[in-house]
């Protein structure tokens, strides 16, 4: 099960979680009450030259002294402080929420191109497989995700949510499988800029897994949300594929409809079946992607999962229900439903 | 001094109140079990090799037969086998020829092997009333793309592609020769690959005018005897497939018993008639991994750079780091053909005692091209030892990107696997040139029962793909999470990366 949403708005106006927080409640439905979360872009203007890491601390007092010596080896801490959190009967504080302000110095990756990205997604996999207690579980700049476990309220009014302020904004009410009651198996997932929500069971995972892990990912979090923000960092951080390209590599067109496109059209789809065949996500699947500059939702091939589409002035909405969407947005101006693989795509305006 | 007479391996009985002496047991065997003596006909077991021929055509059953009718003293470490190889031996001399694969009663890991299927967290796809996606494509695929945008806003792929075969399943037909089998053998192949869409091997036998209406579903091989290659030869075939070594052989050259070449197998490898075709261990103009990257780049330099080039090799320890060394030579896909892998003909010392299990060959060489980040530039096809389509499924999902078929391709049209190719006297027409033999096979009802097999195989294939919940062979590629081993053991669950089952 699982419910799903995001908003952007286009002229990057902010919104507080006030309306995501109840859009998120109208899906407890489809969630069991043992995972939720929230991303929130343009969230720490004053730190927004900085990556903001989101950390998980088991036992602070064993761990945190330990990765400030492997942050320092690699960068300057500018600042940190515990994320505050407000005391909830129904949810019990496992972990301890931190944040860091991070300048990586990026003479340490002199060969790479993007060497600061590239330092922060090392470290994010290093402090992870090594699981010595700190879970790093966001990593960009003016991006924050707050996720616990426990129903979506709960986790909102834990950390405040209405106290945080964005332009685009995910939430995830979990039905879990996996691995009920961890923190760390809550969505969204996140990697440098890319956040992600995801409804639904990825049955090529264990493809795209290996795929992604060829390129030095490592899948760490014991579900299959995580691969889907490897393989977008992927493909268009690193391999330069527009988010629509993208889209059409990861739930691409059925062969039947590619051998009766114009030959040009053609070309291409054929192209990002070739090279990309191992990225195709199988599977029942809705979800939403978003970065700095856009959010896009899509389905697997044939929409095992529901998404709806929505808009109103700037804003582009996306949800598994449509309620969600009307309790974000009561006065939403046009809602849809994609075809299956056809995306979402909300981008800010230039 | 004499040693006397081994026990016959077989016993044929012949059920005389059944028995109508129509004859036509005498007429199906060729290799002389049956003898008509005025009324009756006699039988010596001792000629018999269990193809079952006479079984299959005698109209009132009368015919029944018995394995090792005769028993040994039981003994596990000298057992029948060992001792029949030795009084072999002992009286010729000579190294023992076998025909057909591995015969080691050892356990093929693909039975210990289970697949997956989905329960309620996601749905199971059915391929009857959902498209589901067998296509496959064999060769180089981009790592990754340069797509333009043109003025007018269309996109435009810039990256140039490099040629591929397209198949509609992933199950192609091995290389077995013009020589080691027959040419309606081979005709029959080439139809039933025709019909569905995919693709068969010439072996190392040259390519017969007759196959000439077939040759895009065809691979023409270039092995060390370089039988019937030239330019011709080359640019007829949709793919180029240089054969370094076999799994039912390791490490030596193919063999053809002269018995077998009559004139047009003689005029089809470029052969003088009668001679045996022996081709030699090694190519003579490879001896190192760049030896073999110049002659990659000849075929591909000859053929205008237009077909896929493959190069097979047998699965042996160092497989995967041979397999690497394959992708860095420009060719297209790397076969790998396991130690089950059929021989027309081969020392029974090479089939029973050389090579690696196909399953744990794929799974080293896909896992070894990851980590070298070469695994785009090669396609992985495995063979030896495939029998159904829970094999393919399995070879899949380890890593394989398409499979052949050899041996099951010619069990599909009657062989009933007794191992007898290399005398050439093959009484369901497929392993023997001689004409009256080969007339058995009509290659129209031959091709139906192959095409039919593939045909068959490839929907089992999309209904395990459908319970996995997956619609596309690409999802199944390499994902061994769908797998868990059973009684296996830790050493060969890490090598096959695959969980036991209950993980």
């Amino acid at each position: 099960m699982c419910g799903i949403i995001g908003v952007i708005d286009r002229r990057k106006e902010p919104m507080d979680g006030l309306r995501i927080k109840k859009a998120l409640s109208q899906m407890n439905e489809r969630g069991s009450g043992e995972g939720a979360g929230y991303a929130v872009y343009g969230v720490y203007p004053e730190y927004k030259d900085y990556y903001a890491l989101h950390v998980f601390f088991n036992n602070i007092h064993e761990t945190k002294d330990a990765l400030d010596a492997t942050l320092e080896q690699w960068g300057r801490i500018v600042h940190d402080e515990e994320i505050p959190t407000y005391e909830q009967p129904n949810l019990r504080k496992t972990h301890t929420p931190w944040r860091y302000f991070f300048k990586p110095d990026k003479k340490l990756m002199a060969w790479s191109k993007s060497p600061e990205d590239d330092i922060v997604t090392y470290l994010v996999m290093k402090i992870n497989a090594e699981r010595k207690g700190s879970l790093v579980f966001s990593s960009g700049k003016n991006i924050g995700v707050f996720k616990a476990s426990g129903w979506p309220e709960d986790v909102a009014n834990f950390y405040r949510i209405e106290d945080y302020a964005g332009y685009l904004w995910l939430g995830h009410n979990r039905y879990p499988t996996n691995t009920p009651g961890w923190w760390g198996g809550a969505h969204p997932f996140n990697l440098l800029g890319w956040s992600v929500v995801h409804n639904g069971e990825i049955t090529s995972y264990g493809t795209n897994r290996r795929y992604i892990e060829s390129f030095g990912y490592q899948c760490t979090m014991y579900t299959d949300t995580e691969v889907v923000a490897y393989l977008i960092d992927l493909l268009v951080r690193k391999h330069g594929l527009s988010e629509e390209l993208a889209v059409k590599a990861l739930a691409p067109p059925f062969w039947d409809e590619i051998d009766i496109m114009a030959p040009r059209q053609k070309m291409v789809a054929k192209a990002l079946r070739l090279a990309y065949g191992s990225a195709l996500m199988n599977g029942p699947f809705a979800i939403v992607v978003a970065n700095q500059e856009s959010m896009v939702g899509f389905t697997d091939r044939i929409k095992l999962r529901p998404l709806v589409g929505g808009t109103c002035g700037n804003r582009v909405f996306v949800s598994s229900e449509e309620a969600a969407i009307r309790a974000m947005e009561p006065d939403i101006e046009h809602v849809y439903m994609p075809r299956a693989g056809e995306p979402i795509i909300g981008k800010v305006i230039p | 001094m004499s040693i006397g007479a081994i026990p016959s391996r077989y016993r044929i009985r012949i059920d005389r109140d059944q028995c109508m002496l129509c004859e036509r047991c005498i007429e199906s065997c060729p290799y002389g079990v049956f003898r008509k003596n005025g009324e009756t006909i006699h039988v010596d077991s001792r000629k018999c090799t269990a193809c079952h021929r006479c079984i299959a055509m005698c109209p009132r059953d009368a015919i029944s037969l018995l394995e090792h009718p005769i028993d040994y003293r039981s003994h596990p470490i000298w057992t029948r086998e060992v001792r029949e190889s030795i009084y072999n031996q002992a009286r010729t001399g000579k190294i023992i020829l076998a025909g057909m694969g591995n015969a080691q009663p050892l356990p093929a890991i693909f039975d210990r092997l289970l697949l997956d299927a989905c329960q309620v967290t996601n749905p199971s796809i059915d391929p009857l009333r959902e498209p589901m996606e067998l296509r496959t494509y064999i060769g180089k695929k981009p790592s990754r793309l340069e797509i333009r945008r043109t003025p007018e806003g269309d996109l435009d792929l810039v990256t140039e592609l490099a040629p591929n075969l397209e198949a509609e399943t992933p199950i192609l037909i091995a290389h077995m020769s013009y020589g080691a089998i027959s040419l309606n053998a081979q005709k029959s192949l080439a139809m039933a690959a025709t019909e569905v869409k995919t693709f068969m091997g010439t072996g190392e036998g040259g390519l017969h005018p007759a196959l000439y209406p077939y040759q895009d579903r065809m691979i023409v091989q270039v092995a060390s005897g370089r039988f019937g290659v030239d330019i011709n030869y080359l640019e007829r075939g949709a793919a180029i497939e240089i054969k370094i070594g076999q799994g039912a052989k390791p490490g030596i050259g193919g063999h053809l018993p002269g018995e077998k070449v009559d004139a047009d197998v003689s005029a089809t490898r470029m052969i003088p008639v009668g001679s045996d075709a022996i081709s030699p261990a090694p190519h003579h103009d490879i001896y190192s991994i760049e030896d073999l990257k110049q002659l990659v780049r000849g075929l591909k330099e000859a053929t205008e750079w237009k077909k896929p080039v493959f190069v097979k090799i047998a699965a042996v320890h160092n497989v995967a780091a041979i397999a690497a060394g394959i992708a860095r030579s420009s060719a297209d896909a790397v076969v790998v053909d396991g130690f089950r892998g059929g021989t027309g003909a081969a020392p029974r010392v090479f089939r029973d005692q050389v090579g690696l299990p196909i399953e744990a060959a794929i799974a080293a060489v896909d896992q070894k091209l990851r980590d070298q980040g070469i695994r785009n530039e090669v396609s992985l096809i495995a063979s030896g030892g495939i029998r159904e389509s829970a094999d393919v499924a399995k070879a899949i999902a380890l890593g394989a990107d398409a499979i052949y078929i050899g041996t099951a391709s010619l069990v599909a049209m009657g062989c009933r696997v007794c191992g007898n190719c290399y005398r050439g006297l093959c009484p369901w027409g497929i392993a023997t040139q001689r004409e009256d033999l080969t007339a058995r096979l009509d290659p129209r009802e031959g091709s139906v029962l192959v095409s039919n097999l593939i045909h068959a195989w490839t929907l089992e294939l999309s209904e395990l793909m459908g319970a996995a919940g997956i619609n596309s062979i690409e999802s199944l590629r390499g994902n061994r999470d769908r797998l868990r081993g059973y009684m296996l053991d830790e050493g060969i669950l890490k090598v096959l990366d695959v969980k036991p089952v209950g993980a």
